[in-house]
């Protein structure tokens, strides 16, 4: 099924073949093949604990900062294996591939610096540069109007709503080729849910976007793809509207019409 | 009558318990108490300006001067040079038990760096009398024997584990998602470091540096064995130098009859050296309580 | 981005690792070389009569007797004074007057008593026990001065160890019966009593090592017999080493060299006694 994707659609960004996933004795991801298209949007949902978020996290090496933790298996990245990149070399991952977090994590610092952050920490100094950045990324974010007046005031002085399109502004100004959002509106309202949901669809078009979610409604309207995990392993991954109108596997079925979960 | 006698059982337990913890609000006023009628007479004698603007302190010979400044500026000395060592030392350890170290080794280290601030402090002046001087003076030709430098620097690894646990606790404060926030950005650990989890740390460094402070300005045996005993408004770090600490020590050793002017020196100093050190604490506490809650 | 950047980045957060390891170890390298002298220096001086001989002019007469059952004495009575009061007063702000008034303010109290120099006490004792209750340069009133400046050590690691006890033990002693104090000595107590323990030998031997406080109380730094009661005149081993570093001969460089032996000794076995109590209390939870 992957291939005749692939045939139809050009070449992957992100292809995973069989990643497996261990902290200490307990086997997280068990044999993973997922692969996906650039400038898609993936959802990968299922029951708390069944190992997306540790799949998505693994694709910038987050996992890496937990100790005892072992890794098998392939993960390219524009065809690269990103596990064979020296422990120093991370950050220049980290760099093409931003993460969005469950909850808000503005820096203790202003507006500006939040999303100046991620461009100074890798060298830039140019001020007009950096300051057209953050206008531009605070636009695509669709946060520019709100905070124009105030790009100096503490980050900590937003909404929770706001604070999330901060952090993805913030992930947005280094120009990556991929977000990573991991729950992205779970601790939001759903006025500020629904703007995160607008930007992912406006996001698309230059990003290749990996969402975890629990919500079913928001991965049916923000995806393309849709990947069901189930205890560690990759269950059923297919077009979206094929994984909630006709999922080929009774788990998936049970999942998504509410039987478990 | 069995139960009566069992509620007055406990009745009296608990004032018993009751005065033990009144003990210590005894202690505070028996310390305001002394310092505060001792200081009293003292000021009756010599002018409260001359004790603070005098430039010596010369309370033991015929020309007696009373100015406060020459021990002030000697035992502002010696603990300055303590924090300029203890302060980057100890945040170093800090930063690096909790962005780079393995969390065993950080179980391990941590009660073995306590030690540093076990050993007493008179064995430390040793060290700094006998070791350190030496050391320096080949570098320093010109330094004395006794001087603020050697004294102040074995400070300075005393306090070491001040800083360095204080603000451990400030660091493993921080929110962990502030940390991957940063990292996942493309940040280096020791970016993270400094402009993210320092900066949101900052009160309770603040508060370990101003408590490691105040524990160098209180501290007496290591100044008064290495430091020197010649009150000197100075800021050079190679000469003798005396601390108010030391001179309390100095005034002791020697016989000084009760009710003499000489007697009341000791604690017109002490009251010095209490209102210094209570309010270092006492900013440190208040810091502590204003920016404690700050990601909850 | 920036291809040099990127390099340097890379190779500074390389160099903070090793310069973070280099400061972790530079106070023990420190102490390390410290101990490795004093032990170079001293270790050939002492000898059983070193420990059994009186204080003398003559260096290598002199010796730490006096010293050293003084301090055994003031660390004696400095604990009978300062466990029951201080485990006390914990008990009463852990277990009866949390979160009142009272309560609050001796807390706060603590927190400023914790905070004032040892030396401080030493005039607190001096005006109050050596003079006005004229107990002269005691041992009780060096015992009663050093109780005083470790009664807070003792009281705030009382309460963390009285705070570790689990709620569910002492409302199962309740649910039996039993009044407060009968829960308190005979279910809290015992459960909290390494911890308790702990934290008195940690504040013990911070009280042996103290000089200044002892200093100014009046102990004297010359003398020439074995306390034999608490009313006796005394001197302690940090004193003595205090007197023999001030003497220019370097025959007391090395007295005091041996002397810090013997009280590092003391004082690191405390140490060990405590960490150990703790590593265990550790693997029981």
């Amino acid at each position: 099924m992957a291939e005749k994707l692939k045939k139809a659609e050009g070449s992957f960004k992100i292809e995973s073949k069989d990643v497996h996933l261990y902290y200490g004795d307990f086997h997280a991801l068990k044999g993973i093949n997922l692969s996906m298209l650039e400038n898609t949007v993936t959802a990968l949902i299922g029951p708390s604990g069944c190992g997306k978020s540790t799949y998505l996290r693994l694709l910038n090496r987050m996992n890496d900062l937990i100790p005892d933790i072992q890794i098998k298996g392939q993960v390219l990245i524009d065809g690269q294996d990103i596990y064979q990149l020296k422990s120093s070399e991370i950050d220049h991952l980290r760099r093409n591939v931003g993460m969005v977090f469950q909850k808000p994590n503005p820096f203790p610092k202003s507006i500006f610096e939040n999303v100046a952050y991620g461009l100074r920490v890798n060298g830039i100094t140019d001020k007009s540069f950096i300051e057209n950045q953050v206008e531009k990324t605070l636009r695509e974010a669709a946060l520019w109007d709100e905070v124009k007046d105030k790009l100096k005031k503490s980050a900590f002085e937003l909404s929770g709503g706001q604070q999330q399109r901060l952090c993805i502004a913030r992930a947005l100004a280094i120009e990556p080729s991929i977000i990573l959002m991991d729950e992205p509106a779970s601790a939001l309202d759903p006025i500020s849910t629904g703007k995160i949901e607008d930007l992912i669809f406006q996001l698309k078009k230059d990003f290749t976007i990996i969402i975890v979610t629990h919500n079913m409604q928001q991965a049916g309207r923000v995806s393309d793809f849709t990947g069901f995990f189930y205890l560690g392993e990759l269950i059923e991954f297919d077009k979206t509207k094929k994984i909630f109108t006709n999922p080929s596997k009774q788990e998936t079925e049970n999942y998504i019409t509410g039987r478990f979960g | 009558m069995m139960l009566f006698s069992r509620v007055i059982k406990e009745k009296i337990i608990v004032s018993v318990l009751a005065f033990c913890a009144l003990l210590t609000v005894l202690t505070t006023i028996g310390i305001l108490y002394v310092l505060l009628s001792e200081a009293f007479v003292f000021f009756t004698e010599v002018s409260i300006v001359d004790f603070l603007t005098d430039t010596q302190w010369t309370p033991l010979f015929a020309d007696k001067h009373f100015g406060i400044l020459p021990l002030l500026s000697g035992t502002f000395l010696t603990s300055l040079i303590a924090i300029s060592v203890a302060l980057p030392i100890g945040l170093t350890i800090a930063i690096y038990l909790n962005e780079y170290a393995h969390e065993q080794f950080k179980t391990v280290i941590k009660p073995i760096l306590e030690l540093l601030a076990a050993v007493p402090t008179v064995v430390y002046g040793f060290f700094a009398l006998t070791v350190v001087t030496p050391f320096l003076q080949s570098f320093f030709p010109e330094m004395a024997g006794f001087n603020s430098l050697s004294a102040g620097f074995v400070m300075g690894i005393m306090i070491i584990p001040y800083v360095s646990s204080l603000s451990d606790d400030a660091i493993s404060a921080v929110p962990i998602s502030l940390r991957h926030g940063s990292l996942a950005l493309g940040a280096s650990r020791l970016q993270t470091a400094f402009r993210v989890i320092v900066p949101s740390a900052a009160s309770g460094i603040i508060v370990s540096v101003l408590l490691a402070i105040s524990r160098a300005v209180g501290e007496t045996m290591i100044v008064a064995v290495a430091a020197g005993q010649q009150p000197r408004l100075t800021l050079n770090p190679l000469v003798p130098i005396e601390t108010i600490t030391t001179y309390i020590v100095q005034v002791s050793m020697g016989d000084v009859p009760q009710n003499s002017l000489e007697y009341r020196t000791i604690f017109a100093a002490g009251i010095t050296l209490f209102v210094f050190t209570f309010i270092l604490n006492n900013i440190g506490h208040w810091f502590n309580k204003k920016y404690h809650r700050k990601y909850e | 981005m920036n291809k040099r950047y990127e390099t340097i980045k890379r190779a500074k957060d390389g160099a903070f690792k090793y310069f973070g390891l280099f400061c972790t170890f530079f106070g023990l390298i420190m102490l390390a070389i410290f101990i490795g002298n004093i032990l170079f220096e001293g270790l050939g001086r002492l000898s059983w009569d070193f420990i059994t001989s009186y204080s003398s002019r003559l260096p290598e007469k002199a010796g730490i007797l006096s010293a050293l059952m003084g301090t055994v004495w003031i660390m004696v009575m400095t604990a009978l004074l300062a466990i029951p009061g201080g485990i006390g007063a914990a008990i009463y702000l852990e277990m009866y007057a949390k979160r009142t008034r009272f309560g609050n303010i001796v807390e706060l109290n603590i927190a400023n008593l914790a905070g004032i120099p040892s030396i401080i006490y030493g005039l607190l004792g001096l005006e109050i026990f050596t003079y006005q209750l004229q107990m002269g340069g005691s041992l009780l009133a060096g015992a009663m001065t050093l109780a005083l400046l470790i009664l807070p050590i003792i009281i705030v690691a009382t309460r963390e160890a009285l705070k570790a006890v689990p709620r569910s033990l002492i409302e199962a002693s309740f649910a039996l019966g039993a009044t407060k104090w009968q829960t308190i000595r005979r279910t809290v107590l015992p459960a909290a009593s390494s911890g308790i323990i702990t934290s008195v030998i940690i504040a013990l031997s911070r009280a042996i090592g103290e000089a200044a406080p002892l200093i100014v109380v009046g102990a004297l730094a010359y003398v020439p017999f074995v306390p034999t009661s608490p009313t006796s005149d005394f001197t302690v081993l940090p004193i003595q080493i205090f007197n023999w570093v001030s003497r220019p001969q370097k025959a007391f460089l090395v007295n005091a060299s041996a002397a810090i032996i013997v009280l590092l000794c003391i004082v690191f076995f405390m140490n060990a006694i405590a960490v150990y109590l703790r590593i265990k209390k550790k693997i029981k939870y």
